[in-house]
């Protein structure tokens, strides 16, 4: 039942009157419509704009969001209104829905953003009324191929495991993906031409030679043309044979267009090899020789204008087979009356009708050749009504083909242009990505340097240094600290996040890392490390524990992870150290690294903050810095062999953890 | 809704305007214009003449108006504003029975509803059968459905009149039921209803007979309780 007509539903019921005293039994009970609401307006209120209705009417269609009992997830108690923060505008068209049924789809409305409300209303498309229904499935469409197209230049980007038949057929199908497939593409080039112009060239007299009369080129130096049709045939047939190779699906392959006249170009040559010497054959033989001429087919790998030449043929199969049609028809008309004009007069050329065939031909298409003309005075006048018609029928269809051309090759540009504007794109959504990445390491430093601050410098420089992280950063910023801290190792390693490169920087250096910890020049080195490891080691049970922010004051037991903080704090200050374990370990010497301020003083006391509860324990200062507030000093003095400690560390310890 | 005389004045003015055609600068008939244009008669002439209040009504209204609209508007007719024609009546029937073919009733409905007889059943015909049926005494009830099962209205209801009304019913039902049922069985049961409801044994059931037996019948007056919740 169309929910359309549920209003209608007292009336039919009333209706049932008609059977109450003709009917045998009793009826059943009727089901007593208890929520005996009176029908109310509901107001919603999206993106500001007011929208009122009946409730009845949103209730029509119960499995939509405003029909069943989600929408009160969106219910603002103060206003009492239902809030929706969505595009008003194309709410219009959704409310309607409810209110006549029927689904229109507005045809300025950009087709995604409608998909997408649709989507959230619960609403499916596929309701949508007869009348924008295949506007929209159109749209749809655009949509959709534009999209296919560019997940397929998506294919370009090089995925990491490609055997060596995938690279060599991307590299066939592409030849800008690298150096190899473009010497390729252009030596086969260079081939074709070769091989053209050698065809061509073949059948040029050549001047005379001594004897008699003017042998084209290609008599003359058989050996020299034989020699460069090999060498062709050789390259076109290997290229050929690594395509076959590297194909994915060699059936299809074989079936393609392309390789049919590639098969086209390099078989007479083969067939001419084995039959040469056989002389009732050499006729046919001559004759095949003209299928090398296909070769030059073989460009349309190398031009674009060519394939979309070929396509809109295709395409336009319909169009070109009526014109053929039309000019049969036409032709077959004219020569008849032509050949019957003629008849009378004397050595006339129209001898019978498909030789008049020729003449119509000729007029038709306006050429003219003047081989044949008609004589007599009817023949003439049909003729003249010949050459007019053949302008008319030719002229007829070849706009429609001329129109799928002009759309298929302007498509084809803006795909191009598309993919131009695709890498521009591409670099920016990169960066604007790698920016977020780096917002979250730079957040990280800049949160342990505010806790630094804090801690230490006067109010301006801390506000000067407070990066203003919003909310949502700041959450995000969490959330990426807690999954490093969930793969937090038994290695004591945590897998951090770190820029690309420094991911390589990392690779490089954990190399080094083995001989510098060795290097007995560097005793703080060893310390440091042993501190950094031992300590690490030390606090290896509470580490699973990690995730439980201890809430201990107690100095002792502090989390590694503060002590990590701790080091955290000491390369903070250096923000242009790209700081890596490796550095930590290379340059541990380098006094410069003790810019931070109040080194020895700031690990004191950071180890000594309680950690509340809330908060991750590696002290990003994320949740603001005026959360953390140093302990009062008494507690100062139990800390202070962990300070040595890590003081001696914390000169060493650029950072533990990569950043 | 307006007031009378604001409607009155209303269409008044449209009947004015309409009758001069400019294209063909011909005055059209106003006869025509009379059934084009129809307001309902005022909200409050209607909550005394029935038994709905005043926010029933407008329920009603709005859902009479507005799947009027949509059904009539599909089924790609004329449209004459503020009227149901049958078609329209049939249309939506035969959305609420879908398994068989409920034409005839509703046919039959259509000429219960449309007591002015012409043609079209108008808002206030629809409220003033609606009410009733849903709200009137239990003699309205019957009177009622006497009116309907009397075709031509001539006051008692024949052989004929009952078995077409029957077969209707039954064609409601459609061919698929469980059980089968028997091509008699509208026959039958016409048979069972003139056997309870002619006393006199004359062939035909008068007004009064019907009402006789109806309230003596503990199944229909048990029935007839069944529309005091339907709104």
């Amino acid at each position: 039942m169309a929910t359309g007509v549920a209003a209608w539903l007292p009336f039919a019921r009333a209706a049932a009157i008609g059977w109450m005293p003709v009917a045998n039994c009793p009826m059943p009970v009727a089901p007593r419509d208890n929520s005996k609401r009176q029908d109310e307006l509901i107001i919603l209120n999206v993106s500001g704009r007011r929208f009122q209705t009946w409730r009845t009417t949103l209730d029509r269609y119960p499995d939509t969001l405003l029909g069943s009992s989600e929408k009160d997830f969106f219910y603002n108690e103060e206003s009492k209104e239902y809030f929706f923060d969505r595009d008003p505008d194309a709410f219009r068209s959704i409310l309607n829905f409810y209110r006549t049924g029927k689904l229109h789809y507005p045809r300025h409305e950009c087709i995604s953003a409608y998909d997408e409300e649709l989507t959230f209303f619960g609403i499916i498309p596929e309701i949508i009324g007869d009348c924008c229904y295949e506007e929209y499935k159109d749209r749809k469409r655009e949509n959709l191929e534009r999209l296919q197209d560019d997940q397929e230049e998506n294919k370009d980007m090089k995925l990491p495991n490609m055997t060596f038949r995938e690279t060599m057929w991307r590299a066939f199908e592409n030849p800008h993906t690298s150096t190899m497939a473009l010497v390729f593409y252009y030596v086969t080039g260079f081939f074709i031409a070769i091989s053209v112009i050698t065809n061509v060239v073949e059948t040029v007299p050549c001047g005379s030679t001594a004897n008699q009369k003017d042998m084209p080129c290609g008599e003359r130096y058989t050996v020299a043309f034989f020699c460069m049709d090999t060498a062709c045939v050789m390259i076109f047939t290997v290229e050929y044979l690594m395509r076959l190779f590297a194909a994915p699906s060699r059936y299809r392959f074989m079936r393609s267009v392309m390789s049919i006249i590639d098969v086209v170009a390099i078989l007479p040559y083969y067939i001419g090899l084995v039959m040469t010497n056989n002389e009732d054959v050499s006729g046919a033989f001559v004759t095949l020789r003209v299928f090398r001429v296909f070769r030059i087919f073989k460009f349309s790998r190398h031009s674009q204008g060519l394939r979309i030449l070929g396509y809109t043929l295709k395409s336009c199969a319909s169009e070109l087979g009526f014109l053929l049609f039309s000019l049969t028809m036409a032709i077959i008309i004219f020569a008849t009356v032509m050949f019957y004009a003629e008849k009378g007069s004397s050595s006339s050329k129209f001898t019978s009708i498909p030789a008049s065939f020729w003449y119509t031909i000729v007029t038709m298409t306006t050429l003219g050749y003047g081989d044949m003309v008609p004589k007599t005075i009817a023949g003439k006048i049909f003729g003249s009504i010949c050459s007019l018609s053949g302008v008319l029928v030719i002229a007829l269809p070849v706009p429609v083909i001329v129109s799928n051309f002009s759309r298929i090759y302007h498509q084809n540009q803006r795909a191009d242009k598309r993919r131009a504007q695709k890498k521009a794109r591409l670099a920016r959504i990169r960066i604007s990505k790698s920016g977020s990445a780096n917002a979250f390491m730079q957040s990280k430093r800049n949160g342990l340097l505010n806790e630094l601050l804090e801690l230490t410098a006067t109010e301006e420089d801390e506000q000067k240094l407070t990066k203003s992280t919003s909310l949502i950063e700041s959450q995000h910023h969490h959330l990426l600290h807690c999954l490093e801290k969930t793969t937090w190792e038994a290695r004591n390693t945590a897998h951090e996040f770190v820029d690309e490169q420094m991911y390589e920087q990392n690779c490089l250096e954990t190399a080094l890392q083995t001989y510098t910890s060795r290097s007995p020049s560097v005793s703080s080195h060893d310390s440091s490390v042993g501190t950094c490891c031992g300590r690490r080691g030390k606090r290896n049970s509470p580490l699973p524990n990690a995730s439980l922010p201890s809430a201990h004051p107690v100095p002792t037991h502090q989390s590694p992870l503060q002590e990590l903080s701790a080091l955290h704090i000491q390369c903070g200050d250096a923000p242009s150290h790209t700081a890596s374990r490796s550095n930590l370990n290379l340059k541990s010497d380098n006094s410069s690294r003790i810019n931070c301020k109040g080194g020895g003083r700031i690990t004191t006391a950071i180890i000594s903050l309680p950690t509340p509860p809330a908060l991750t324990p590696d002290g990003d200062g994320l949740h603001g810095p005026p959360q953390r507030r140093p302990p009062p000093p008494p507690v100062l003095p139990a800390t202070q062999s962990i300070q040595t400690t890590t003081s001696s560390a914390g000169v060493n310890i650029v950072k533990v953890s990569a950043l | 809704m307006k007031s009378r005389s604001q409607d009155q004045s209303l269409s008044d003015s449209r009947e004015l305007d309409r009758s001069y055609d400019p294209l063909t600068g011909s005055l059209t008939d106003d006869s025509e214009l009379a059934t084009v244009s129809y307001r309902p008669e005022g909200l409050d002439r209607l909550v005394q003449q029935t038994s709905f209040n005043r926010k029933e009504l407008q329920v009603l209204y709005r859902g009479f108006k507005n799947e009027f609209l949509i059904v009539c508007v599909s089924l790609t007719q004329e449209c004459p504003s503020g009227v149901v024609n049958e078609e329209t009546f049939k249309s939506i029937y035969s959305q609420f029975f879908p398994h068989g073919d409920s034409s005839m009733y509703a046919h039959f409905l259509f000429e219960a509803f449309d007591t002015h007889n012409n043609g079209s059943v108008s808002f206030e015909d629809f409220v003033l059968s609606l009410s009733i049926i849903l709200r009137g005494s239990v003699t309205d009830k019957l009177n009622w459905a006497f009116n309907l099962y009397d075709l031509n209205k001539d006051g008692c209801i024949t052989r004929e009149e009952m078995t077409d009304i029957m077969n209707s019913i039954y064609d409601m039902m459609g061919k698929y039921t469980y059980p089968n049922m028997k091509d008699s069985a509208p026959k039958d049961h016409v048979d069972n209803f003139f056997q309870k409801m002619d006393k006199n044994n004359d062939g035909v059931v008068t007004i009064e007979e019907f009402l006789e037996t109806c309230q003596k019948d503990e199944n229909i007056m048990q029935s007839m309780h069944m529309f005091d919740h339907v709104i």
